[in-house]
C-alpha cells in the first residue's frame, strides 16, 4: 500500500510543472469555498435575524422587561404597550387550528393510504397537496368575504344555540373573530400534517398490517392498532410542523380575526395574534418605543417558532432514523 | 369459548371509513371552494384596463394594476437571481461536500429550520436591515426578504436532487480528468436538471404569493415601479390595502389581482410537481 501511495506521490511531484493542472486544482478549491460561503449564507442570516431583532427591540426591553408579556396594555398615545393579548390570540387560535385540524388531516391520511382505490387516492392527495399552494393572503380573501359571512350566518348561530351555555360560545355572531380565524389556520395546516402523517402511514412495513388483516381484523382495526400506534411518534412531528406554520401565519389571520387588544373569554369576539399586529400596525409605528415593542412582539414569536422548529426537526430526525426510511 | 359478535366492529370499521371519506371530501370541496369564489369574484374586474392602467383614487373606475404587476414581476425576478444562485450553491455544497462535516450538519439543520419561520419575521429583519438605516421603503429591502426566504428551500431541494444522481456518473466524470467544479456543475446538474427546476420553480411559487414580508419592505405605490430604490408597487400588498378599503370598486380589484396570483402560483405548483413526478419515475 505504502509503494502505491509513493509512486502517486513522485507522480503527482512530477505532474506539479505542468500549471494547467495547478490551476485546475486551485479552481477546484476556489469552487469548494464557494458552496461552502453559500451554506455559511444560511447560519448567518440564522444569527443575523436573531441579532437584529434583538438589538432593534432594546428600546421597549429597557422599558418594559418581563412586565411586556403578562400586560394587557396597548396604548400608541401612552406609549404603553404590553404584548399579552396579542400572545393569548396566537396560542388560541393556533390551538382551535390543531384541535380541527389534527383528526381531520389524520382521517384524510387514512383515506388516501388505506382506503382509497389508487386512482382516486392520486385526484385527492393532488387536490390536498394543491390547497397548501394556495397563497396565504387569498386565504384572508376568501376568509373575509366568504368564510366569514358564512360563520355568521350559519356556523356561529348554531353554535351560540347548541353549545350557547359554554361562554366560548356566547357574544353576538359577527362572522370575524378568534373561531374564524382558527377554523381558517386548521384549513391552511391540514395539507402539511396530512403529507406527514400519509408518508408516515405508508412507512409501516406491509408485513405487519398484513398480519393483522390474516387474523380477521377489520380495516379500521389495522388502522389504528398498528399504523397509527406505529406510525405515532411520526404523527407527534408532525402535529409539530403544522403548530409551526399555524403560530406565525400571517395574513390570513389578519384579514379575519378582528384585531382587536382584548383578552375574550368568546370565541366569537375579535381578538389579534403576534403576526395579525404587526402586519396591522407598523406602517403607523412612527415613534421609536412603539416600533421598538413591535420589533419585541417579533422577536417573541421568533423565539416561539424557532423552539418549535427545533424541536420538531430533532423529533423528525430521530423517528426518520428507528424506522430506517428517508422520506421524513 | 366466546364467540363475539363481528357486528360492532364491522359498525365501527364503516364508521371510519365514512368519517375518512368525509375527511378527504371536505378537503377537496374547500379548496373547490376557494378557486370557485376567487374565480367568479375575480374574472368580473379582468380587463383590458385592469392590465395596462395605474390605479384611481376610489370611485373613478377604469383604474388597473399595471404598476403592481410590474413591480411584483421586477420583486419576484431580483429575489430570485439572488436568492436562486446561492440556494444552488449551497445545496452543491451539502450535497457533494458537507454530506459528514459539522458545517453540512449545521447548515441542513439550520434551513429546515428557517423554512418554519414565519415570512413576517424576515421582513421584519430586512426592515431593520434595509429600511431603517436609509429611511425609505424600497423594492429592494422587499426582494432581499424573499430572497432569503427563497435561500433555504432551494438549498435543501438541490440537495436531496443532488443527492439523487448516482455516484457512478460522479466518479466517471472525474476519472476522465474533469475537474471537480466541472464535474458537479456540467454532468451532475445536467442530470438533476428537472429536478432542480422543480425547486427553483417551487421556491418562485413559494414566495410570489407572500405579503407579509413586502408589507415592511416594498411597502406600495400609487406610481410606475421607476427604480426599486423607492416603495414599489406588488400585488399582494395591493390585495391587503384594497380588500380591507371600505370602497366595492377596490375590493373588486383585489379580487382580480387574487385570481391573477392564484394563477400564476398554481400554475407553477401544478408544472413543478409534474416535473417531479418525472424525476421520482
Amino acid at each position: 500500500m505504502s509503494g502505491i501511495y509513493f509512486m502517486v506521490q513522485q507522480v503527482n511531484k512530477a505532474m506539479k510543472p505542468i500549471s494547467h493542472q495547478n490551476i485546475q486544482k486551485k479552481a477546484d478549491g476556489l469552487f469548494r469555498y464557494l458552496t461552502a460561503l453559500c451554506a455559511l449564507v444560511v447560519l448567518a442570516l440564522m444569527v443575523g435575524i436573531f441579532w437584529a431583532l434583538l438589538s432593534n427591540s432594546q428600546l421597549a426591553i429597557r422599558r418594559f422587561g418581563f412586565r411586556f408579556l403578562v400586560s394587557q396594555a396597548w396604548n400608541p398615545v401612552t406609549q404603553e404597550f404590553g404584548a399579552a393579548s396579542s400572545i393569548y390570540g396566537t396560542l388560541v387560535s393556533t390551538a382551535i387550528a390543531l384541535i380541527l385540524a389534527v383528526p381531520l388531516s389524520l382521517a384524510i391520511a387514512i383515506f388516501l393510504v388505506e382506503l382509497a382505490p389508487p386512482a382516486l387516492g392520486r385526484v385527492a392527495g393532488y387536490g390536498i397537496e394543491l390547497l397548501a399552494a394556495i397563497p396565504s393572503i387569498i386565504f384572508g380573501m376568501w376568509g373575509l368575504f366568504v368564510f366569514a359571512p358564512f360563520m355568521a350566518d350559519h356556523v356561529q348561530p348554531a353554535l351560540n344555540k347548541t353549545l350557547g351555555f359554554l361562554p366560548f360560545f356566547q357574544g353576538p355572531p359577527m362572522g370575524i373573530g378568534m373561531l374564524t380565524a382558527g377554523i381558517i389556520l386548521a384549513l391552511m395546516i391540514l395539507p402539511f400534517i396530512s403529507a406527514v402523517a400519509r408518508d408516515v402511514f405508508r412507512m409501516v412495513p406491509p408485513v405487519l398490517k398484513e398480519s393483522a388483516y390474516g387474523l380477521g381484523s377489520t380495516n379500521w382495526e389495522v388502522t389504528h392498532k398498528v399504523t397509527i400506534s406505529y406510525g405515532l411518534r411520526g404523527l407527534l412531528g408532525a402535529t409539530f410542523l403544522g403548530l409551526g406554520r399555524a403560530i406565525g401565519e400571517t395574513m390570513a389571520v389578519t384579514f379575519v380575526i378582528g384585531n382587536d387588544h382584548t383578552i375574550s373569554k368568546s370565541l366569537f369576539a375579535a381578538g389579534n395574534s403576534i403576526a395579525s399586529t404587526l402586519a396591522n400596525e407598523f406602517a403607523e409605528a412612527s415613534e421609536p418605543l412603539y416600533l421598538s415593542a413591535l420589533v419585541k412582539l417579533g422577536l417573541v414569536l421568533f423565539v416561539i417558532t424557532i423552539l418549535i422548529q427545533i424541536v420538531a426537526q430533532l423529533w423528525l430526525k430521530r423517528i426518520g432514523k428507528s424506522l430506517g426510511g428517508g422520506g421524513l | 369459548m366466546i364467540i363475539r359478535s363481528a357486528t360492532p366492529r364491522k359498525l365501527a370499521d364503516l364508521g371510519v371509513k365514512i368519517m375518512s371519506s368525509l375527511a378527504a371530501l371536505l378537503g377537496i370541496a374547500i379548496l373547490a371552494w376557494i378557486l370557485y369564489e376567487v374565480i367568479k369574484r375575480g374574472s368580473a374586474s379582468l380587463n383590458w384596463s385592469f392590465f395596462t392602467r395605474l390605479p384611481t383614487p376610489p370611485g373613478l373606475r377604469g383604474g388597473g394594476v399595471a404598476n403592481a404587476i410590474l413591480g411584483t414581476s421586477m420583486i419576484t425576478l431580483l429575489a430570485t437571481l439572488a436568492g436562486v444562485p446561492t440556494g444552488l450553491l449551497a445545496g452543491v455544497y451539502l450535497a457533494e461536500f458537507g454530506q459528514s462535516t459539522r458545517l453540512g450538519a449545521a447548515v441542513r439543520f439550520t434551513s429546515n429550520v428557517m423554512m418554519g419561520i414565519p415570512s413576517i419575521i424576515v421582513g421584519l429583519f430586512a426592515y431593520t436591515l434595509l429600511v431603517l438605516p436609509w429611511h425609505h421603503f424600497s423594492g429592494f429591502a422587499g426582494a432581499a426578504a424573499l430572497a432569503i426566504i427563497m435561500l433555504p428551500i432551494v438549498a435543501r431541494t438541490t440537495e436531496d436532487m443532488l443527492r439523487l444522481v448516482p455516484n457512478a456518473l460522479r466518479e466517471s466524470a472525474l476519472a476522465l480528468g474533469s475537474p471537480r467544479w466541472k464535474a458537479t456543475l456540467g454532468v451532475v446538474f445536467r442530470a438533476a436538471k428537472t429536478g432542480l427546476i422543480t425547486g427553483v420553480l417551487l421556491a418562485i411559487a413559494r414566495v410570489s404569493g407572500e405579503t407579509a414580508p413586502l408589507l415592511f419592505t416594498a411597502l406600495n405605490s400609487p406610481y410606475w415601479p421607476g427604480s426599486l430604490n423607492q416603495p414599489t408597487a406588488n400585488l399582494t400588498v395591493t390585495i391587503f390595502n384594497y380588500a380591507m378599503s371600505p370602497y366595492p370598486d377596490w375590493q373588486e380589484i383585489a379580487w382580480g389581482a387574487s385570481l391573477l396570483i392564484m394563477i400564476a402560483v398554481l400554475a407553477l405548483t401544478v408544472v413543478a410537481r409534474f416535473a417531479l413526478k418525472e424525476v421520482k419515475k
